[in-house]
């Protein structure tokens, strides 16, 4: 039993009739929002004995209109076949309803529950009181409370009314794990039979009636501007309404078909202010990580004094390049702006900063901006920016109505904001046994919030401390940052920083195991045999629960059997995102080129929500990182993006694609992220079985360049 | 502009437009059959796979003028038209294996299934991984697509 603290803070009231409504808070990561009253999803409970949960969270594939009810239904002892999912827009009233950091479930777990178990408590009182028996003898199922000695039953519906006029409990008891009924369980996702018929609504797929359609021609050239344009063979093109300039770096073309916009926009004629960076190539940003290696960095981790220890040394450098998110739902967004308000249908993981940005770019207070949530064609982190919604915005605003912009490809790869191209210095003092006595890493990398101008407090960017942290409990271990600028476009990608950190660091390991003459597995196994709680920035790393996986995911490939020949193997694991995941490669290799034939993962994200969804998101991100670590380059020249479409970067397709074994360690503590914590161990497994295969190294990614 | 009469999931429909607008912009504006996705505009994803006379083709890149007159299936009328039985088993394997994550792929996905079991009913590994191979998924569900287009031949008894 515990007190809901104040953000938790839970409260019930009738609604114009409607039964029970309970709003509860649900804070995002491990910030502090100390919102004294801020809900942002409402369970409903209706007469009709129908339970709608709005999910104020965004839908891009990782299961989130399935998961979070789970929970909530949980504690709340529904019926799971009678749960409608609302999704929320962003609104004042809610506080932050953004989707990233694989934190859905992990920041919601408690919140969900607890509004639940509150609901049904109160809903057991309501029962109690219509029949005048004790609470003891009152149980909740299936949507029911029921009361076994008289056989009585009445439904959460016929309840709803009375228990809305009760006082709300402060502390209410949560369920045992093994009392579970929901949580944990299979259960089909509910988003799944529409996607599968074409009715599912994606953003892309929106309309209202009257609207246009618009493509930008946006400056190709980083940070240039729109000098002049000649609209007049655009304007030849049926269909096409308007061209107008969008800020001072883009043109719009607005048609009455995407088509109509397509062409106009290849016939538009824009001069280009190419600007500043004109010059700029992918050679000069390398080269400007590698000036900035010997910048005091700032300290993410420290542990003893590793440049004291005293052993052989060895030392290495790993590279990696800027990435698009490139997910399959090109960017796009409705909008229609009618003077004092503005409406909005965005494919977005942040409908709130959609909304304030709208507001400020055209004119409106946020309150008169009205952003619908829409399901997106996955995300990876691309729909975290609002460009899409604001473009939308000032172009519904210069055409006085409705407009859905759309990007093609070739704008999604060129105008994306591309995960940050790092450079790693590893060093390591190695005792005679061939262990590390002491590891230093400096990451140097451009600050994405930084660039965006957000604080980046220490200088340190704000998302190291998810996604940087020590695996090892070393007794000298240092881990630096150096934030290298840069004028390339950043952005969050899947897995963030974690896929660069994880690359380095667990190549390295490996460098050193070779160095020691030992099994890569081994070593590791040692480094991770003492029980250690390494304390990063929030997180308290488990060498037990890293230990764990990595022991697992050994097992279930088949450690201890040999490998058919030709067939090689490769290790690594990393924590990200508070969860622990170790991945086994199995390779063979064709014309000097990698054939993975073979993955095996494993996983403690504590307790499992849904097995089938935690499935979908690591066979997911490990075939996402497979193509971040084989293919996935963006290289810029002359200061523009080369890449543009799926043939020069290229993700998976099905013949390079493995088959790949899920293992979670079961688990009853409080769930951690899924979403991104399987793609930073690939590379680096997969770099490691190369080696295994080949005694040549691979620093830098990706693989096939 | 030209007017055409398409005929898409088994009626007619007449369209104004210019002849070398793409299908997928046709099926997508005009008839608003919005179960059929862009994603490149390149023939690259087969997001865009419809069929036309019975054979999967990326709508993104065939100019509508050469559709005119064929017989032209989309998602929306790959479970309820001649290929209903197909159609519907494939869509219940894909329920059935969860496949889909973020789902915007999928309906090229099951479209290609769909031409590679009409002719090849019970489809081995590798000819799978040759029909499936245009069809790209950032999600990275290939794993189950293979196992749903296995569990569909095999259930697809009445083909």
């Amino acid at each position: 039993m515990s007190p809901l603290s104040r953000r938790e803070f839970v409260a019930a009231g009738v609604a114009a009739g409607a039964g029970l409504v309970i709003g509860f808070y649900l804070p995002r990561g491990s910030a502090s929002h100390e919102e004294a009253f801020s809900p942002n999803a409402y369970l409903r409970i209706t007469p009709d004995n129908k339970v709608t949960i709005v999910v104020a969270r965004s839908e891009m594939g990782q299961g989130v209109r399935t998961a979070l009810p789970m929970i909530l239904a949980e504690e709340l002892e529904a019926d799971w076949n009678q749960i409608e999912i609302e999704q929320a827009g962003a609104s004042t009233l809610y506080g932050d309803q953004g989707t990233g950091g694989s934190a859905s479930v992990h920041s919601t777990w408690d919140p969900m529950r607890k509004a639940g178990a509150t609901a049904r408590e109160m809903l057991i009182s309501a029962a109690a009181l219509t029949w005048g028996v004790p609470r003891s003898t009152c149980t909740a199922e299936s949507s029911h409370i029921k009361h076994a000695a008289t056989k009585r039953s009445l439904s959460y519906g016929e309840l709803a009314g009375k228990a809305a006029t009760l006082s709300i409990p402060t502390d209410v008891t949560l369920k045992q794990s093994k009392d579970y009924k929901i949580v944990g369980q299979r259960l089909a996702r509910l988003d799944t039979p529409a996607k599968v018929k074409g009715e599912a609504i994606f953003g892309i797929d929106f309309r209202i009636p009257g609207m246009k359609f618009a493509l930008l021609s946006r400056c190709p050239v980083i940070g240039g501007k729109v000098a002049s344009f000649d609209d007049k063979e655009s304007k030849n093109i049926s269909g096409v309404s308007y061209v107008g300039k969008v800020g001072d770096a883009a043109v719009a073309v607005v048609a009455d078909s995407v088509w109509g916009a397509m062409e106009g926009r290849r016939l538009l004629n824009v001069t280009w202010d190419d600007g500043p960076n004109k010059d700029l190539n992918t050679t000069a940003v390398m080269a400007s990580l590698k000036q900035a290696v010997s910048k005091k960095g700032a300290s993410l981790y420290s542990a003893g004094d590793a440049a004291k220890a005293a052993g052989r040394k060895i030392s290495a450098e790993y590279t990696l390049p800027f990435m698009a998110h490139a997910p399959m739902e090109p960017g796009n967004c409705t909008a229609n702006y009618q003077g004092t308000k503005c409406e909005l249908w965005a494919p977005t993981q942040v409908p709130q900063d959609c909304r304030d940005s709208v507001a400020t770019a055209v004119g409106l207070d946020p309150d008169q901006v009205k952003v619908n949530v829409t399901l997106m064609g996955g995300g990876f982190g691309r729909r975290l920016e609002h460009d899409y919604a604001v473009e939308a915005a000032l172009v519904s605003k210069a055409i006085n109505a409705p407009v859905k912009v759309i990007w093609t490809r070739e704008d999604d790869m060129r105008f994306s904001t591309y995960r940050p191209a790092s450079l790693h210095q590893l060093s390591a003092t190695l005792d005679g046994s061939g262990f590390p006595v002491a590891l230093t890493h400096r990451i140097v990398a451009p600050s994405i919030s930084g660039q965006k101008g957000q604080p980046t407090p220490g200088g340190v960017d704000p998302d190291l401390p998810d996604e940087a942290g020590p695996v090892y409990g070393l007794p000298n271990y240092t881990i630096e940052s150096v934030i290298a600028e840069t004028p390339v476009p950043l952005g969050w990608m899947r897995s963030v920083y974690a896929l660069q950190a994880a690359f380095a660091l667990e190549s390295f390991i490996d460098e050193l195991a070779v160095a020691a003459g030992k099994d890569p597995l081994q070593y590791r196994l040692h480094l991770l045999a003492k029980d250690q709680d390494l304390q990063y920035f929030t997180t308290t790393w488990k060498t037990a629960r890293m230990r764990g996986v990595l022991q697992l995911a050994a097992e279930k490939a088949g450690r201890d059997k040999p490998l058919p020949a030709g067939h090689y193997r490769g290790v690594a694991c990393f924590g990200c995102f508070s969860s622990y995941m170790a991945e086994v490669v199995e390779i063979t290799m064709e014309k000097d080129e990698p054939r993975v034939q073979r993955v095996v993962a494993a996983v403690d994200c504590g307790q499992v929500v849904n097995p089938r969804i935690l499935e979908q998101q690591i066979q997911g991100g490990i075939v996402y990182g497979l193509a971040n670590a084989l293919r996935a380059k963006i290289t810029i020249e002359k200061g523009r993006v080369v890449q543009g479409n799926f043939d020069d970067y290229a993700p998976l397709r099905m013949d390079e694609t493995p088959t790949v074994e899920v293992y979670a360690v079961p688990s009853a503590e409080a769930p951690t992220g899924i979403g991104e914590p399987s793609v930073p161990p690939i590379a680096p497994a997969l770099c490691n079985a190369i080696y295994a295969a080949t005694k040549k190294r691979i620093r830098a990614l990706p693989i096939l360049s | 502009m030209a007017d055409l009469t398409l005929r898409v999931n088994g009626s007619d429909k007449k369209v104004s437009v210019s002849p070398e607008t793409p299908l997928l912009w046709v099926l997508r504006d005009t008839l608003e059959l919005t179960g059929t996705k862009f994603g490149c505009g390149a023939g690259l994803c087969g997001a865009c796979t419809v069929h036309v006379a019975g054979n999967p083709i990326r709508s993104c890149s065939t100019p509508v003028s050469q559709v005119a007159g064929k017989s032209i299936t989309t998602i929306e009328g790959l479970g309820a038209n001649g290929l209903s039985v197909l159609g519907q088993a494939l869509q219940q394997a894909w329920i059935a294996e969860e496949v889909p994550q973020c789902g915007y792929c999928q309906t090229g996905q099951i479209m290609s299934a769909a031409a590679l079991l009409a002719r090849t009913p019970n489809p081995t590994d590798d000819q799978i991984t040759q029909a499936m191979n245009g069809n790209l998924c950032r999600c990275g569900t290939y794993e189950r697509i293979r196992k749903a287009i296995h569990r569909a031949a095999g259930n697809g008894g009445a083909r």
